[in-house]
Protein backbone atom coordinates (compact mmCIF):
# COMPACT_ATOMS: atom_id res chain seq x y z
CA UNK A 1 0.00 0.00 0.00
CA UNK A 2 0.56 3.34 -0.85
CA UNK A 3 2.89 5.26 2.16
CA UNK A 4 2.18 8.82 1.95
CA UNK A 5 -0.64 9.95 4.44
CA UNK A 6 -3.30 10.64 1.32
CA UNK A 7 -2.99 7.93 0.35
CA UNK A 8 -4.01 5.76 2.75
CA UNK A 9 -7.40 4.42 3.13
CA UNK A 10 -9.43 5.46 6.53
CA UNK A 11 -8.85 2.07 8.28
CA UNK A 12 -5.42 2.11 8.32
CA UNK A 13 -5.34 6.10 9.01
CA UNK A 14 -7.55 5.24 12.04
CA UNK A 15 -5.45 2.69 13.11
CA UNK A 16 -2.48 5.42 13.30
CA UNK A 17 -4.41 7.38 14.51
CA UNK A 18 -5.14 5.65 17.72
CA UNK A 19 -1.54 4.82 18.14
CA UNK A 20 -0.87 8.21 18.14
CA UNK A 21 1.53 7.94 15.11
CA UNK A 22 -0.63 10.68 13.32
CA UNK A 23 -2.49 13.57 14.84
CA UNK A 24 -5.77 14.62 12.93
CA UNK A 25 -3.91 17.91 12.17
CA UNK A 26 -0.94 16.29 10.38
CA UNK A 27 -3.37 14.69 8.59
CA UNK A 28 -5.44 17.55 7.36
CA UNK A 29 -2.42 19.33 6.42
CA UNK A 30 -1.21 16.65 4.21
CA UNK A 31 -4.51 17.00 2.30
CA UNK A 32 -4.28 20.55 2.38
CA UNK A 33 -0.67 20.06 0.86
CA UNK A 34 -2.03 17.62 -1.74
CA UNK A 35 -4.79 19.49 -2.53
CA UNK A 36 -2.50 22.36 -3.10
CA UNK A 37 -0.60 20.72 -5.37
CA UNK A 38 -3.47 19.31 -7.76
CA UNK A 39 -6.47 20.58 -7.52
CA UNK A 40 -5.96 23.56 -10.34
CA UNK A 41 -6.08 20.38 -12.63
CA UNK A 42 -8.79 18.39 -11.08
CA UNK A 43 -11.12 20.84 -10.18
CA UNK A 44 -12.66 18.70 -7.61
CA UNK A 45 -13.90 21.12 -5.03
CA UNK A 46 -16.46 24.28 -4.97
CA UNK A 47 -14.96 25.69 -1.88
CA UNK A 48 -12.76 24.49 1.40
CA UNK A 49 -12.84 25.96 4.97
CA UNK A 50 -9.53 24.99 5.60
CA UNK A 51 -9.40 27.34 8.79
CA UNK A 52 -12.87 25.36 10.64
CA UNK A 53 -11.36 21.74 9.00
CA UNK A 54 -8.06 22.76 11.20
CA UNK A 55 -9.91 23.74 14.18
CA UNK A 56 -11.90 20.61 14.39
CA UNK A 57 -8.99 18.66 13.43
CA UNK A 58 -7.10 20.19 17.19
CA UNK A 59 -10.22 19.58 18.72
CA UNK A 60 -10.39 15.76 17.50
CA UNK A 61 -6.62 15.56 18.68
CA UNK A 62 -7.59 16.85 22.22
CA UNK A 63 -10.36 14.35 22.44
CA UNK A 64 -7.90 11.61 21.76
CA UNK A 65 -5.37 12.75 24.15
CA UNK A 66 -7.93 13.09 26.70
CA UNK A 67 -9.03 9.30 26.11
CA UNK A 68 -12.36 10.12 24.91
CA UNK A 69 -12.06 9.28 21.51
CA UNK A 70 -15.33 8.49 19.09
CA UNK A 71 -14.10 5.88 17.07
CA UNK A 72 -12.21 5.04 14.00
CA UNK A 73 -13.70 8.01 12.38
CA UNK A 74 -12.71 10.71 14.66
CA UNK A 75 -10.36 12.75 13.82
CA UNK A 76 -10.68 11.75 9.69
CA UNK A 77 -12.00 14.54 7.32
CA UNK A 78 -14.97 13.09 4.86
CA UNK A 79 -15.56 14.75 2.19
CA UNK A 80 -18.91 16.12 1.09
CA UNK A 81 -20.54 16.39 -2.14
CA UNK A 82 -22.12 20.37 -2.41
CA UNK A 83 -25.94 19.03 -1.95
CA UNK A 84 -25.08 18.14 1.29
CA UNK A 85 -25.52 20.59 3.89
CA UNK A 86 -23.07 21.65 6.23
CA UNK A 87 -23.91 24.62 8.89
CA UNK A 88 -22.41 27.91 8.15
CA UNK A 89 -21.04 26.93 4.79
CA UNK A 90 -21.79 27.60 1.40
CA UNK A 91 -24.30 24.88 -0.47
CA UNK A 92 -24.01 25.84 -4.10
CA UNK A 93 -25.69 22.14 -6.00
CA UNK A 94 -23.27 23.65 -8.26
CA UNK A 95 -26.02 26.11 -9.80
CA UNK A 96 -25.81 29.99 -10.02
CA UNK A 97 -29.17 29.44 -8.45
CA UNK A 98 -27.42 29.00 -4.86
CA UNK A 99 -24.09 30.63 -5.34
CA UNK A 100 -24.56 32.75 -2.51
CA UNK A 101 -26.59 30.37 -0.47
CA UNK A 102 -25.06 29.72 2.72
CA UNK A 103 -26.51 26.47 5.12
CA UNK A 104 -28.63 27.57 8.27
CA UNK A 105 -28.08 24.02 9.57
CA UNK A 106 -26.30 20.67 9.40
CA UNK A 107 -27.95 17.68 7.23
CA UNK A 108 -28.59 14.91 9.54
CA UNK A 109 -25.26 12.72 7.63
CA UNK A 110 -23.59 16.15 8.62
CA UNK A 111 -24.74 15.83 12.65
CA UNK A 112 -23.75 11.85 12.43
CA UNK A 113 -20.55 12.15 10.51
CA UNK A 114 -19.67 15.16 13.53
CA UNK A 115 -20.95 12.64 16.41
CA UNK A 116 -18.25 10.21 15.30
CA UNK A 117 -15.77 12.75 15.20
CA UNK A 118 -15.14 13.13 11.61
CA UNK A 119 -14.46 16.53 9.94
CA UNK A 120 -16.87 17.99 7.25
CA UNK A 121 -14.44 18.29 4.06
CA UNK A 122 -14.76 20.56 1.53
CA UNK A 123 -17.63 21.03 -0.88
CA UNK A 124 -16.99 18.38 -3.71
CA UNK A 125 -18.68 19.67 -7.43
CA UNK A 126 -21.41 18.44 -9.46
CA UNK A 127 -23.68 18.07 -12.01
CA UNK A 128 -26.07 21.19 -11.31
CA UNK A 129 -28.76 20.30 -8.89
CA UNK A 130 -27.33 16.33 -9.04
CA UNK A 131 -28.36 16.40 -12.77
CA UNK A 132 -26.10 14.97 -15.05
CA UNK A 133 -23.67 11.74 -15.56
CA UNK A 134 -20.18 13.51 -16.50
CA UNK A 135 -20.28 16.67 -13.75
CA UNK A 136 -20.26 19.00 -16.81
CA UNK A 137 -23.50 20.36 -16.14
CA UNK A 138 -21.66 22.20 -12.94
CA UNK A 139 -22.00 25.99 -12.92
CA UNK A 140 -18.99 25.98 -11.08
CA UNK A 141 -16.27 24.17 -13.41
CA UNK A 142 -15.16 21.18 -15.23
CA UNK A 143 -13.99 18.34 -12.86
CA UNK A 144 -11.53 16.19 -14.41
CA UNK A 145 -10.92 12.20 -14.22
CA UNK A 146 -7.51 12.06 -12.48
CA UNK A 147 -6.74 8.77 -14.62
CA UNK A 148 -7.08 10.91 -17.63
CA UNK A 149 -7.17 14.34 -17.08
CA UNK A 150 -9.10 14.76 -20.51
CA UNK A 151 -11.76 12.37 -19.49
CA UNK A 152 -14.80 13.18 -16.79
CA UNK A 153 -14.76 11.98 -13.56
CA UNK A 154 -18.51 10.45 -14.16
CA UNK A 155 -21.13 12.29 -12.69
CA UNK A 156 -23.21 13.68 -10.99
CA UNK A 157 -20.63 13.34 -7.71
CA UNK A 158 -17.95 13.74 -9.87
CA UNK A 159 -16.11 16.05 -7.43
CA UNK A 160 -16.29 13.40 -4.67
CA UNK A 161 -15.02 10.77 -7.06
CA UNK A 162 -12.00 12.54 -8.37
CA UNK A 163 -10.96 14.01 -5.07
CA UNK A 164 -10.70 11.15 -3.24
CA UNK A 165 -8.71 9.27 -6.34
CA UNK A 166 -6.99 12.54 -6.69
CA UNK A 167 -5.80 12.08 -3.13
CA UNK A 168 -7.36 15.50 -1.73
CA UNK A 169 -9.92 13.12 0.37
CA UNK A 170 -9.62 10.04 2.07
CA UNK A 171 -13.54 9.30 1.53
CA UNK A 172 -16.10 11.05 0.86
CA UNK A 173 -19.82 11.37 0.33
CA UNK A 174 -21.88 11.67 -2.53
CA UNK A 175 -25.93 11.21 -3.81
CA UNK A 176 -27.23 8.76 -6.19
CA UNK A 177 -30.84 9.04 -7.84
CA UNK A 178 -29.73 7.39 -10.78
CA UNK A 179 -26.13 6.09 -10.22
CA UNK A 180 -24.76 9.38 -9.35
CA UNK A 181 -22.20 7.20 -6.74
CA UNK A 182 -21.89 4.21 -8.82
CA UNK A 183 -21.05 5.84 -11.87
CA UNK A 184 -18.24 8.02 -10.79
CA UNK A 185 -16.80 5.37 -8.52
CA UNK A 186 -16.42 3.11 -11.83
CA UNK A 187 -15.01 5.64 -13.49
CA UNK A 188 -12.31 6.76 -10.89
CA UNK A 189 -11.29 3.54 -9.58
CA UNK A 190 -13.24 3.02 -6.32
CA UNK A 191 -16.15 1.87 -4.30
CA UNK A 192 -18.87 3.54 -4.36
CA UNK A 193 -21.97 2.44 -2.48
CA UNK A 194 -25.54 3.72 -3.11
CA UNK A 195 -27.40 2.74 0.20
CA UNK A 196 -31.21 0.83 0.18
CA UNK A 197 -33.40 3.48 -0.29
CA UNK A 198 -34.48 4.77 3.11
CA UNK A 199 -31.45 3.43 4.76
CA UNK A 200 -29.89 7.01 5.20
CA UNK A 201 -31.51 9.91 6.11
CA UNK A 202 -31.91 12.69 3.29
CA UNK A 203 -32.70 15.45 5.41
CA UNK A 204 -30.12 18.30 4.51
CA UNK A 205 -29.99 17.20 0.96
CA UNK A 206 -30.59 19.09 -1.91
CA UNK A 207 -33.95 17.51 -3.41
CA UNK A 208 -33.72 16.24 -6.73
CA UNK A 209 -36.18 13.12 -7.50
CA UNK A 210 -37.42 12.39 -3.49
CA UNK A 211 -38.43 8.93 -4.32
CA UNK A 212 -35.11 8.07 -5.61
CA UNK A 213 -32.60 9.71 -3.90
CA UNK A 214 -29.97 8.53 -1.30
CA UNK A 215 -26.89 9.82 0.09
CA UNK A 216 -23.70 7.29 0.23
CA UNK A 217 -19.94 6.32 0.46
CA UNK A 218 -17.01 7.07 -1.93
CA UNK A 219 -14.25 4.97 -0.64
CA UNK A 220 -11.04 3.34 -1.66
CA UNK A 221 -11.73 0.00 0.10
CA UNK A 222 -14.75 -2.00 0.59
CA UNK A 223 -14.13 -2.03 4.34
CA UNK A 224 -13.65 1.77 4.88
CA UNK A 225 -17.13 2.23 2.77
CA UNK A 226 -18.64 -0.38 5.68
CA UNK A 227 -17.00 1.98 7.99
CA UNK A 228 -18.33 5.14 6.84
CA UNK A 229 -22.05 4.04 5.85
CA UNK A 230 -22.12 2.52 9.44
CA UNK A 231 -21.62 5.99 10.65
CA UNK A 232 -24.81 7.77 8.72
CA UNK A 233 -26.88 4.70 8.42
CA UNK A 234 -29.58 5.09 10.52
CA UNK A 235 -33.45 5.90 11.34
CA UNK A 236 -34.16 9.98 11.17
CA UNK A 237 -37.59 11.56 12.45
CA UNK A 238 -36.90 14.42 10.14
CA UNK A 239 -36.92 12.49 7.38
CA UNK A 240 -40.46 10.24 6.74
CA UNK A 241 -39.24 8.29 4.38
CA UNK A 242 -35.92 6.97 6.39
CA UNK A 243 -36.92 3.69 7.46
CA UNK A 244 -36.59 2.05 10.72
CA UNK A 245 -34.19 -0.70 10.39
CA UNK A 246 -31.66 -1.58 12.62
CA UNK A 247 -27.71 -0.87 11.51
CA UNK A 248 -25.59 -3.32 12.08
CA UNK A 249 -22.02 -3.00 12.51
CA UNK A 250 -20.65 -3.60 9.05
CA UNK A 251 -17.35 -3.88 9.33
CA UNK A 252 -17.47 -6.70 11.84
CA UNK A 253 -20.04 -8.24 9.62
CA UNK A 254 -17.35 -8.42 6.85
CA UNK A 255 -15.20 -10.77 9.13
CA UNK A 256 -18.41 -12.66 9.61
CA UNK A 257 -19.59 -13.29 6.13
CA UNK A 258 -17.55 -15.85 3.95
CA UNK A 259 -20.03 -16.99 1.39
CA UNK A 260 -20.18 -18.84 -0.91
CA UNK A 261 -23.02 -16.98 -2.46
CA UNK A 262 -25.39 -17.49 -5.64
CA UNK A 263 -24.72 -14.98 -7.61
CA UNK A 264 -26.77 -13.92 -10.89
CA UNK A 265 -25.68 -12.59 -13.89
CA UNK A 266 -28.77 -10.77 -16.18
CA UNK A 267 -28.49 -11.38 -19.53
CA UNK A 268 -29.70 -7.93 -20.42
CA UNK A 269 -26.69 -6.39 -19.00
CA UNK A 270 -24.59 -7.58 -21.44
CA UNK A 271 -26.06 -6.99 -25.26
CA UNK A 272 -25.58 -3.90 -27.48
CA UNK A 273 -23.51 -0.97 -26.37
CA UNK A 274 -21.35 -2.66 -23.78
CA UNK A 275 -17.71 -1.96 -24.34
CA UNK A 276 -15.72 -5.18 -24.92
CA UNK A 277 -12.78 -4.80 -22.62
CA UNK A 278 -15.87 -3.39 -19.61
CA UNK A 279 -17.63 -6.84 -20.89
CA UNK A 280 -13.69 -9.17 -20.78
CA UNK A 281 -13.07 -7.39 -16.80
CA UNK A 282 -16.71 -8.06 -15.77
CA UNK A 283 -16.55 -11.72 -17.33
CA UNK A 284 -13.01 -12.10 -15.37
CA UNK A 285 -14.86 -11.10 -11.58
CA UNK A 286 -17.72 -13.73 -12.69
CA UNK A 287 -14.92 -16.19 -13.07
CA UNK A 288 -13.01 -15.47 -9.76
CA UNK A 289 -16.40 -15.64 -7.59
CA UNK A 290 -17.06 -18.75 -9.56
CA UNK A 291 -13.44 -20.06 -8.22
CA UNK A 292 -14.34 -18.69 -4.58
CA UNK A 293 -17.25 -21.59 -4.81
CA UNK A 294 -20.54 -19.21 -6.05
CA UNK A 295 -22.59 -20.18 -7.86
CA UNK A 296 -23.33 -18.39 -11.13
CA UNK A 297 -26.78 -18.01 -12.42
CA UNK A 298 -28.29 -16.48 -15.55
CA UNK A 299 -30.86 -14.51 -14.59
CA UNK A 300 -33.28 -12.35 -16.40
CA UNK A 301 -34.32 -8.47 -15.63
CA UNK A 302 -36.56 -8.26 -18.65
CA UNK A 303 -38.19 -4.54 -18.35
CA UNK A 304 -34.73 -3.60 -18.31
CA UNK A 305 -34.92 -1.66 -21.61
CA UNK A 306 -37.37 0.21 -20.64
CA UNK A 307 -35.74 1.55 -17.36
CA UNK A 308 -33.76 4.74 -18.70
CA UNK A 309 -37.59 5.69 -20.65
CA UNK A 310 -39.50 5.59 -17.15
CA UNK A 311 -36.68 7.00 -15.20
CA UNK A 312 -36.29 9.94 -17.17
CA UNK A 313 -39.88 10.57 -16.60
CA UNK A 314 -39.88 10.18 -12.88
CA UNK A 315 -36.97 11.45 -11.75
CA UNK A 316 -37.66 14.55 -14.11
CA UNK A 317 -41.53 14.70 -12.91
CA UNK A 318 -40.34 14.69 -9.48
CA UNK A 319 -37.15 17.67 -10.22
CA UNK A 320 -40.00 19.89 -12.11
CA UNK A 321 -41.75 19.59 -8.35
CA UNK A 322 -38.68 20.29 -5.90
CA UNK A 323 -37.35 22.40 -7.95
CA UNK A 324 -40.20 24.49 -8.05
CA UNK A 325 -39.26 25.99 -4.69
CA UNK A 326 -37.09 27.79 -6.27
CA UNK A 327 -38.75 31.38 -7.15
CA UNK A 328 -36.72 34.17 -6.17
CA UNK A 329 -38.72 35.06 -2.81
CA UNK A 330 -37.02 33.35 0.79
CA UNK A 331 -33.84 32.22 -0.93
CA UNK A 332 -31.80 31.55 -3.82
CA UNK A 333 -31.47 33.87 -6.96
CA UNK A 334 -33.40 36.85 -7.33
CA UNK A 335 -33.62 38.44 -10.96
CA UNK A 336 -33.09 41.79 -10.77
CA UNK A 337 -34.68 43.01 -13.92
CA UNK A 338 -38.31 41.84 -12.86
CA UNK A 339 -41.20 44.10 -13.18
CA UNK A 340 -43.80 42.39 -10.91
CA UNK A 341 -44.31 39.23 -8.80
CA UNK A 342 -44.72 36.63 -11.04
CA UNK A 343 -42.21 38.01 -13.59
CA UNK A 344 -39.62 37.72 -10.94
CA UNK A 345 -40.72 33.92 -10.65
CA UNK A 346 -39.42 33.56 -14.17
CA UNK A 347 -36.78 35.92 -14.33
CA UNK A 348 -35.28 34.71 -11.50
CA UNK A 349 -35.81 30.72 -12.58
CA UNK A 350 -34.51 31.30 -16.13
CA UNK A 351 -31.17 33.46 -14.40
CA UNK A 352 -30.33 30.80 -11.88
CA UNK A 353 -31.06 27.64 -13.82
CA UNK A 354 -28.68 26.72 -16.01
CA UNK A 355 -29.12 24.33 -19.35
CA UNK A 356 -29.49 20.63 -18.38
CA UNK A 357 -31.80 21.88 -15.30
CA UNK A 358 -34.24 23.67 -17.31
CA UNK A 359 -34.40 20.68 -19.93
CA UNK A 360 -35.37 18.41 -16.89
CA UNK A 361 -38.13 21.05 -14.88
CA UNK A 362 -39.24 21.27 -18.82
CA UNK A 363 -39.80 17.59 -19.55
CA UNK A 364 -41.14 16.80 -16.03
CA UNK A 365 -43.84 19.44 -16.00
CA UNK A 366 -44.77 18.33 -19.67
CA UNK A 367 -45.39 14.45 -18.18
CA UNK A 368 -47.35 15.90 -15.49
CA UNK A 369 -49.53 18.41 -17.48
CA UNK A 370 -53.18 17.92 -17.81
CA UNK A 371 -53.69 15.46 -20.50
CA UNK A 372 -50.59 13.37 -20.31
CA UNK A 373 -50.15 12.22 -16.71
CA UNK A 374 -51.94 9.25 -17.55
CA UNK A 375 -49.71 8.27 -20.60
CA UNK A 376 -46.41 9.09 -19.45
CA UNK A 377 -46.18 9.45 -15.53
CA UNK A 378 -48.53 6.95 -14.42
CA UNK A 379 -48.07 4.34 -17.31
CA UNK A 380 -43.86 4.82 -16.10
CA UNK A 381 -44.90 4.47 -12.37
CA UNK A 382 -46.45 0.98 -13.68
CA UNK A 383 -43.46 -0.05 -15.16
CA UNK A 384 -41.37 1.15 -12.29
CA UNK A 385 -43.77 -1.63 -10.83
CA UNK A 386 -42.45 -3.95 -13.34
CA UNK A 387 -38.91 -3.33 -12.77
CA UNK A 388 -38.94 -3.74 -9.00
CA UNK A 389 -40.74 -6.76 -9.00
CA UNK A 390 -38.05 -8.54 -11.98
CA UNK A 391 -35.48 -7.89 -9.40
CA UNK A 392 -37.64 -9.63 -6.72
CA UNK A 393 -37.94 -12.31 -8.76
CA UNK A 394 -34.31 -12.76 -9.37
CA UNK A 395 -33.51 -12.50 -5.78
CA UNK A 396 -35.51 -15.25 -5.18
CA UNK A 397 -32.89 -17.39 -6.90
CA UNK A 398 -29.77 -15.40 -5.77
CA UNK A 399 -28.09 -13.49 -3.13
CA UNK A 400 -27.02 -10.67 -5.02
CA UNK A 401 -26.55 -9.88 -8.86
CA UNK A 402 -23.54 -8.73 -10.97
CA UNK A 403 -23.12 -6.32 -14.37
CA UNK A 404 -21.14 -3.89 -15.02
CA UNK A 405 -21.48 -0.26 -13.68
CA UNK A 406 -21.92 1.52 -16.68
CA UNK A 407 -21.02 0.51 -20.28
CA UNK A 408 -17.97 2.02 -21.15
CA UNK A 409 -15.31 3.75 -18.97
CA UNK A 410 -14.72 7.38 -18.51
CA UNK A 411 -15.33 9.17 -21.76
CA UNK A 412 -13.70 12.72 -23.15
CA UNK A 413 -14.81 15.82 -21.86
CA UNK A 414 -17.28 17.70 -24.41
CA UNK A 415 -17.63 13.96 -25.92
CA UNK A 416 -21.85 13.62 -25.04
CA UNK A 417 -22.46 17.28 -24.07
CA UNK A 418 -23.95 18.19 -27.08
CA UNK A 419 -27.12 15.14 -26.91
CA UNK A 420 -28.41 14.93 -23.84
CA UNK A 421 -29.75 11.36 -24.85
CA UNK A 422 -26.76 10.03 -25.03
CA UNK A 423 -25.73 11.28 -22.14
CA UNK A 424 -29.34 9.72 -20.50
CA UNK A 425 -27.79 6.22 -22.13
CA UNK A 426 -24.88 6.13 -19.77
CA UNK A 427 -27.12 5.17 -16.89
CA UNK A 428 -28.79 2.04 -17.96
CA UNK A 429 -27.32 -0.15 -15.89
CA UNK A 430 -27.56 2.14 -12.74
CA UNK A 431 -31.22 3.26 -12.66
CA UNK A 432 -33.16 0.12 -12.19
CA UNK A 433 -31.43 0.24 -8.98
CA UNK A 434 -32.80 3.59 -8.16
CA UNK A 435 -36.24 2.22 -9.23
CA UNK A 436 -36.30 -0.70 -7.05
CA UNK A 437 -34.68 1.20 -4.04
CA UNK A 438 -32.14 -1.55 -3.77
CA UNK A 439 -28.53 -1.78 -2.33
CA UNK A 440 -26.09 -1.87 -5.53
CA UNK A 441 -22.18 -0.81 -5.00
CA UNK A 442 -19.31 -0.22 -7.66
CA UNK A 443 -15.98 -1.95 -6.87
CA UNK A 444 -13.20 -1.78 -9.29
CA UNK A 445 -12.73 -4.69 -11.10
CA UNK A 446 -9.32 -3.60 -13.61
CA UNK A 447 -8.81 -1.25 -16.60
CA UNK A 448 -9.07 -0.73 -20.11
CA UNK A 449 -5.77 -1.30 -22.32
CA UNK A 450 -5.90 3.17 -21.78
CA UNK A 451 -5.34 2.69 -18.53
CA UNK A 452 -8.53 3.35 -17.46
CA UNK A 453 -10.72 2.05 -14.28
CA UNK A 454 -13.76 -0.26 -14.83
CA UNK A 455 -16.34 -1.43 -12.54
CA UNK A 456 -18.31 -4.05 -11.22
CA UNK A 457 -21.89 -2.99 -10.03
CA UNK A 458 -22.92 -5.33 -7.24
CA UNK A 459 -26.52 -4.91 -6.42
CA UNK A 460 -28.07 -6.91 -3.02
CA UNK A 461 -31.39 -7.02 -1.18
CA UNK A 462 -33.42 -4.29 0.79
CA UNK A 463 -30.86 -3.97 3.42
CA UNK A 464 -28.72 -6.49 2.91
CA UNK A 465 -25.41 -3.74 2.87
CA UNK A 466 -23.73 -6.06 5.55
CA UNK A 467 -24.26 -9.51 2.79
CA UNK A 468 -23.36 -7.07 -0.25
CA UNK A 469 -20.23 -5.68 1.15
CA UNK A 470 -19.00 -9.00 2.31
CA UNK A 471 -19.62 -10.13 -1.89
CA UNK A 472 -17.78 -7.01 -2.75
CA UNK A 473 -14.63 -7.49 -0.32
CA UNK A 474 -14.36 -11.30 -1.07
CA UNK A 475 -13.87 -10.19 -4.68
CA UNK A 476 -11.46 -7.39 -3.45
CA UNK A 477 -9.16 -9.20 -1.42
CA UNK A 478 -7.97 -11.25 -4.60
CA UNK A 479 -7.23 -8.43 -6.61
CA UNK A 480 -4.60 -5.43 -6.06
CA UNK A 481 -7.18 -2.54 -8.14
CA UNK A 482 -7.70 -1.01 -4.89
CA UNK A 483 -4.09 -0.15 -4.22
CA UNK A 484 -3.45 1.57 -7.68
CA UNK A 485 -3.35 5.52 -7.61
CA UNK A 486 -3.32 7.71 -10.54
CA UNK A 487 -0.52 9.57 -11.58
CA UNK A 488 -0.98 12.94 -11.33
CA UNK B 1 -49.60 7.65 -24.81
CA UNK B 2 -49.34 10.97 -26.41
CA UNK B 3 -47.83 11.32 -29.81
CA UNK B 4 -44.17 12.47 -30.24
CA UNK B 5 -45.08 14.99 -31.79
CA UNK B 6 -44.00 18.53 -31.01
CA UNK B 7 -44.75 19.36 -27.28
CA UNK B 8 -46.31 23.42 -27.12
CA UNK B 9 -43.33 24.49 -25.60
CA UNK B 10 -44.60 28.11 -24.57
CA UNK B 11 -47.47 26.43 -22.79
CA UNK B 12 -44.65 24.21 -20.64
CA UNK B 13 -42.51 26.94 -19.75
CA UNK B 14 -45.58 29.08 -18.94
CA UNK B 15 -46.78 26.23 -16.41
CA UNK B 16 -43.01 26.02 -14.90
CA UNK B 17 -42.44 29.60 -14.45
CA UNK B 18 -39.53 29.76 -17.32
CA UNK B 19 -38.81 32.39 -18.95
CA UNK B 20 -36.90 31.14 -22.24
CA UNK B 21 -35.42 32.55 -25.18
CA UNK B 22 -35.99 32.16 -28.63
CA UNK B 23 -32.86 29.93 -29.37
CA UNK B 24 -33.72 27.79 -26.05
CA UNK B 25 -37.14 27.28 -27.04
CA UNK B 26 -36.06 25.77 -30.59
CA UNK B 27 -33.37 23.79 -28.46
CA UNK B 28 -35.37 21.81 -25.89
CA UNK B 29 -38.20 21.13 -28.29
CA UNK B 30 -36.07 19.14 -30.59
CA UNK B 31 -34.12 17.50 -27.72
CA UNK B 32 -37.34 16.93 -26.27
CA UNK B 33 -38.67 15.35 -28.92
CA UNK B 34 -35.90 13.24 -29.15
CA UNK B 35 -35.89 12.13 -25.62
CA UNK B 36 -39.94 11.63 -26.02
CA UNK B 37 -39.19 9.41 -28.78
CA UNK B 38 -37.17 7.09 -26.95
CA UNK B 39 -39.69 7.10 -24.19
CA UNK B 40 -41.98 5.81 -26.39
CA UNK B 41 -40.76 2.56 -26.05
CA UNK B 42 -42.91 2.56 -22.92
CA UNK B 43 -46.13 1.96 -24.87
CA UNK B 44 -44.98 -1.68 -25.47
CA UNK B 45 -45.31 -2.75 -22.02
CA UNK B 46 -48.45 -4.51 -21.20
CA UNK B 47 -49.26 -2.43 -17.78
CA UNK B 48 -53.35 -2.99 -17.94
CA UNK B 49 -52.70 -5.28 -14.85
CA UNK B 50 -49.99 -3.77 -12.90
CA UNK B 51 -50.24 -1.18 -10.07
CA UNK B 52 -48.13 1.78 -10.26
CA UNK B 53 -45.61 2.33 -7.84
CA UNK B 54 -44.62 5.59 -6.61
CA UNK B 55 -41.93 4.21 -4.03
CA UNK B 56 -39.57 1.11 -3.80
CA UNK B 57 -41.11 0.18 -0.26
CA UNK B 58 -44.64 1.20 0.66
CA UNK B 59 -44.99 4.00 2.79
CA UNK B 60 -47.84 5.32 5.81
CA UNK B 61 -48.49 7.97 7.26
CA UNK B 62 -45.50 8.60 10.21
CA UNK B 63 -47.28 10.14 13.11
CA UNK B 64 -45.07 11.95 15.75
CA UNK B 65 -46.12 13.29 19.58
CA UNK B 66 -46.95 17.17 19.09
CA UNK B 67 -44.14 18.36 21.28
CA UNK B 68 -43.12 22.13 20.97
CA UNK B 69 -39.16 21.88 19.67
CA UNK B 70 -36.64 24.47 19.07
CA UNK B 71 -37.08 25.42 15.31
CA UNK B 72 -34.67 27.30 12.77
CA UNK B 73 -34.42 31.04 14.92
CA UNK B 74 -35.19 33.76 12.49
CA UNK B 75 -32.04 35.31 11.88
CA UNK B 76 -31.33 31.76 10.32
CA UNK B 77 -34.17 31.78 8.41
CA UNK B 78 -33.76 35.04 6.99
CA UNK B 79 -29.83 34.46 6.37
CA UNK B 80 -30.17 33.94 2.41
CA UNK B 81 -33.26 35.87 2.04
CA UNK B 82 -32.69 37.96 -0.93
CA UNK B 83 -34.51 41.25 0.33
CA UNK B 84 -35.75 41.69 3.93
CA UNK B 85 -37.04 44.21 6.27
CA UNK B 86 -38.66 44.21 10.16
CA UNK B 87 -37.82 40.28 10.07
CA UNK B 88 -39.20 39.40 7.13
CA UNK B 89 -38.95 38.79 3.53
CA UNK B 90 -39.08 41.78 1.60
CA UNK B 91 -41.11 40.68 -1.74
CA UNK B 92 -42.15 43.54 -5.09
CA UNK B 93 -45.80 44.38 -4.76
CA UNK B 94 -48.51 41.80 -5.38
CA UNK B 95 -51.61 43.85 -4.72
CA UNK B 96 -51.87 47.32 -6.59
Amino acid sequence: MASEIHDQTVAELAGRLARRELSSEELVRALLARKDAVDDRVKAFNSLDADSALAEARASDARRSAGQSRGPLDGIPIGLKDVIAVAGQPLTASSRMLANFISPYDATVTVKLRAAGAIPWGRLNLDEFAMGSSTENSAMQTTRNPWDLSRVPGGSSGGSAAALAAGEAVATLGSDTGGSIRQPAAFCGLVGLKPTYGLVSRYGLVAFASSLDQIGPFARTVEDAAIVLGAIAGHDARDSTSFRADVPDYREELKQRRGPWRLGIPKEYFGEGLDPEVAAAVAKAVAYYQGLGCTIKEVSLPHTEYGVGAYYIIATAECSSNLARFDGIRYGHRSKQATDVVDLYFRSRAEGFGPEVKRRIILGTYVLSSGYYDAFYLRAQKVRTLIRQDFLNAFHEVDAILTPTAPTPAFRVGEKAANPLAMYLCDVYTIGVNLAGLPGNSVPCGFTSGGLPVGLQLIGQPFQEAELLAIAQAYERGHDWTARRPAL
Amino acid sequence: MASSDEIDIERVASLARLALSAEEKAEYTKQIGDILRHIEQLKKVDVSAVEPTAHAFPLFNVWREDVPVPSLPVAAALLNAPAQRDHMVSVPKVVE
